[in-house]
């Protein structure tokens, strides 16, 4: 084992290496590039035995994917946002075909108006696809969910994609440090893939993806997709239990930080959580019972591990950086139906915040236990939040008014 | 290149490999494409198909290929194609997979991806040198939608979207010399309807390295408007009246394998036209004089201009 001060993109390359990923099916992205950039080099190098294609298009990127892992190679792809959104069609039909494969979505909000920085809309698009999904709040996280990831997709009762999950520029650029783990530990976690005998060769024909007549023959095969992914909550503990004898690292499909005598609670995920971690810290500080609880996994989405987790709370502040035009937070919305046949469930307060990759300051989270203290204490929770500062309503007046100028000038000129 | 092995009509194959009982509408012309190519291809194929009439084929849970299939995306099958010949090759170099269960990837896709929407992934696969084979069935039209126009759709043809009293307005694109300008190991245009000229071209390409890729010639009576029996008779006059030039491109240079008679001598090409009702706005309730010059003049122009 090595530590060594790695991107969160470099991490996601290092996962692929170690779990001897045979086949890169590639196209570039701002901010996921780095990833393809570092694999493409080990390729070169002769220090990975892979290889790497460069599509024209995340469109033919999954699907090339999804083709090579149905005849048998283990595949990692990389992608960002509107990349993954031009590939939308085939996310959906190779978690049909039941392709099991690690795409690493960098986040990076959606246009318009284009941006480079991150926000979850991307990756939350792809939610209901049959993708599993594992969202990664620091560089050892990406590492470690790319091996997680193989394990628990290429598992014969879950036998689904698996998207691994960090943000744009907040992590994908971020060094920190990163243990290594040994290859040799890697091979005893992550056997070679066996892709049993659903897979092309001559004398063994089979057909994928084929039409179904009707609902019935089409309802069968959704469930059952639905049903595996459900399977995947098992072999997560299972699995996890497992990294952590190797690795001496623990991961919980929801994670939680200092939450056993809680009353408020942030509900986050991805590398902002860390931001609440920090306001955790310096709230308790100062006696306030607060707590953070990150789901790790968001499909499956563990269900029972959040009641658990939330029993006997008083409330929760969920912070979306996310956002469903003409509905609201995402997250919000899972966790509330999640919550809803719960006994003296918590009150809920809705937030969102950090759209692409605007801060949430420290005063902000400070706000929001405030807001959602006053909640607990009327019973009643106040219309969802959209994190915004008086300063910035300032700047982006100054902003049209210069464009409205500009506009003048341009117009003046012809 | 050595001189084919098969010098007439009896030396096809007498039984089939792809087995029958299709869904397919009766007289189906990309159907009985699709046999030829099966029959000289042979079982060790992989099928890669995109949205289409041919799409049907492989209803679940039965499929009349004896190799494998894998239906894609519309716009994405050459790419799907792809991932599979680099995950053989894969399996192979590292000893997964005996070089004997090896699959020969075809990618199978109407015109109206060909011509539209997979013209970027097929023009990517060709450019990155993709070992496959590439066989467009063209009916001339969106003919598992009902049969609107494609740009595959010839001039003045009425179809779904083109109800008009000129039909549809625009000209065929021309999907071979896009193809051939990407310069692959093998281009051919195909017609069922000319089963030999077909079968020798297939055998020739088949084991070349490399793209290989044909626009088959599939009369659509649905979506033409013909009696089913006459789908051979619609596919053979379109070569001899010159309408569906049959050639191909290798090494470099474009070769007619099939040259109609001289202008004055093959038969018009309304003859070829009338037989079918996507064309009865041409002769009924009178003779459209202009259009059918115009058609028959494009003809000519082709001919003379290789001759």
């Amino acid at each position: 084992m090595i530590c060594k001060l790695l991107t969160g993109n470099r991490a996601a390359a290092w996962g692929a290496r170690l779990a001897r990923a045979d086949y890169i099916p590639a196209f570039p992205i701002t901010p996921q590039t780095e990833i393809i950039e570092t694999i493409a080099h080990w390729i070169d190098e002769g220090r990975m035995d892979s290889r790497m294609t460069t599509l024209e298009s995340e469109h033919s990127m999954i699907t090339s994917a999804g083709a090579a892992v149905t005849t048998g190679v283990r595949t990692f792809t990389a992608t960002s946002s509107q990349g993954l959104l031009y590939g939308m069609e085939m996310i959906y039909t190779v978690a049909g075909w039941r392709a099991p494969f690690v795409l690493v979505n960098v986040s990076r909000a959606l246009s318009a108006p284009l941006t480079l920085e991150p926000d979850h809309n991307d990756v939350l698009a792809a939610r209901d696809s049959g993708f599993l999904q594992i969202h990664c709040a620091t560089c050892q996280e990406v590492l470690d969910s790319v091996l997680l990831a193989y394990r628990l997709g290429e598992d014969e009762k879950v036998r689904l994609p698996v998207i691994v999950n960090l943000d744009g520029f907040y992590l994908s650029f971020t060094r920190e440090p990163v243990e290594i783990p040994d290859d040799a530990k890697v091979d005893q976690f992550l056997p070679p893939y066996n892709p049993g005998e659903t897979r092309f060769r001559a004398g063994d024909p089979i057909s994928h993806g084929v039409a179904v007549l009707g609902g019935s023959q089409y309802s069968y095969f959704r469930y059952e997709t639905h049903l595996a992914s459900l399977n995947a909550l098992e072999i997560f503990e299972e699995a996890s239990k497992e990294f952590e004898e190797l690795f001496g690292r623990s991961y919980q499909p929801v994670e939680s930080y200092r939450t056993e005598d809680a009353e408020v609670i942030f509900f986050m995920m991805g590398s902002f959580a860390t931001k609440a971690k920090d306001a955790v810290d310096r709230l308790r500080s100062v006696g306030r019972k607060v707590g953070l609880l990150q789901p790790r996994l968001l499909r499956p989405f563990p269900v029972k591990a959040i009641v658990r987790a939330l029993a006997g709370k008083k409330g929760i502040a969920v912070i979306d950086q996310n956002i469903s035009l003409g509905k609201g937070g995402i997250l919000y919305t899972e966790l509330c139906s999640a919550l809803y046949s719960m006994a003296d469930k918590p009150v809920i307060v809705s937030f969102i915040g950090g759209l692409g990759g605007r801060d949430i300051t420290r005063e902000e989270f400070y706000e929001m236990v405030a807001v959602t203290m006053k909640a607990i204490e009327t019973g009643e929770a106040p219309p969802p939040r959209l994190l915004y500062s008086k300063e910035e309503l300032i700047q982006m007046k100054g902003l049209q008014s210069i464009a409205r100028v500009e506009q003048r000038k341009g117009r003046g000129k012809r | 290149m050595k001189e084919s092995s098969l010098k007439s009509i009896k030396d096809l194959p007498s039984t089939h490999v792809l087995g029958p009982g299709t869904p397919t509408c009766a007289g189906c012309g990309a159907l009985g494409a699709i046999k030829i190519f099966c029959d000289i291809l042979g079982e060790k194929t992989v099928f890669v198909n995109a949205a289409g009439c041919m799409t049907l084929l492989t209803v679940y849970p039965f499929t009349p290929f004896k190799g494998s299939w894998i239906y894609t995306a519309m716009a994405s099958a050459p790419a799907g194609a792809q991932g599979i010949r680099d995950a053989l090759d894969l399996l192979i170099r590292k000893g997964r997979l005996k070089p004997e269960e090896d699959l020969k990837v075809v990618v199978l896709t109407g015109d109206g991806t060909a011509y539209g929407m997979g013209l970027s992934s097929t023009s990517s696969a060709i450019y990155r040198g993709l070992d496959f084979i590439y066989i467009c069935y063209d009916n001339e039209g969106y003919g598992n939608t009902g049969y609107q126009f494609s740009a595959a759709t010839p001039h003045a043809a009425r179809t779904a979207t083109s109800k008009g009293p000129g039909g549809y307005q625009r000209y065929k694109k021309d999907l071979f010399a896009i193809w051939a300008a990407h310069r692959p190991a093998y281009v051919a245009t195909v017609a069922g309807a000319e089963p030999l000229d077909m079968a020798r071209k297939i055998e020739k390409a088949k084991d070349l390295k490399g793209s290989k890729l044909f626009i088959a010639f599939t009369p659509c009576p649905t979506g033409w408007h013909f009696e089913p029996a006459k789908t051979i008779e619609v596919g053979k006059l379109a070569v001899k009246t010159g309408v569906w030039p049959l050639k191909e491109y290798i090494d470099g240079k474009v070769a007619h394998t099939r040259v109609p008679l001289p202008k004055g001598k093959r038969p018009l090409v309304e003859e070829y036209l009338k037989i079918q009702g996507r064309f009865a706005h041409l002769f009924s309730p009178t003779r459209n004089e202009k259009v059918l010059e115009k058609i028959q003049s494009g003809v000519d122009a082709y001919w003379e201009s290789i001759v």
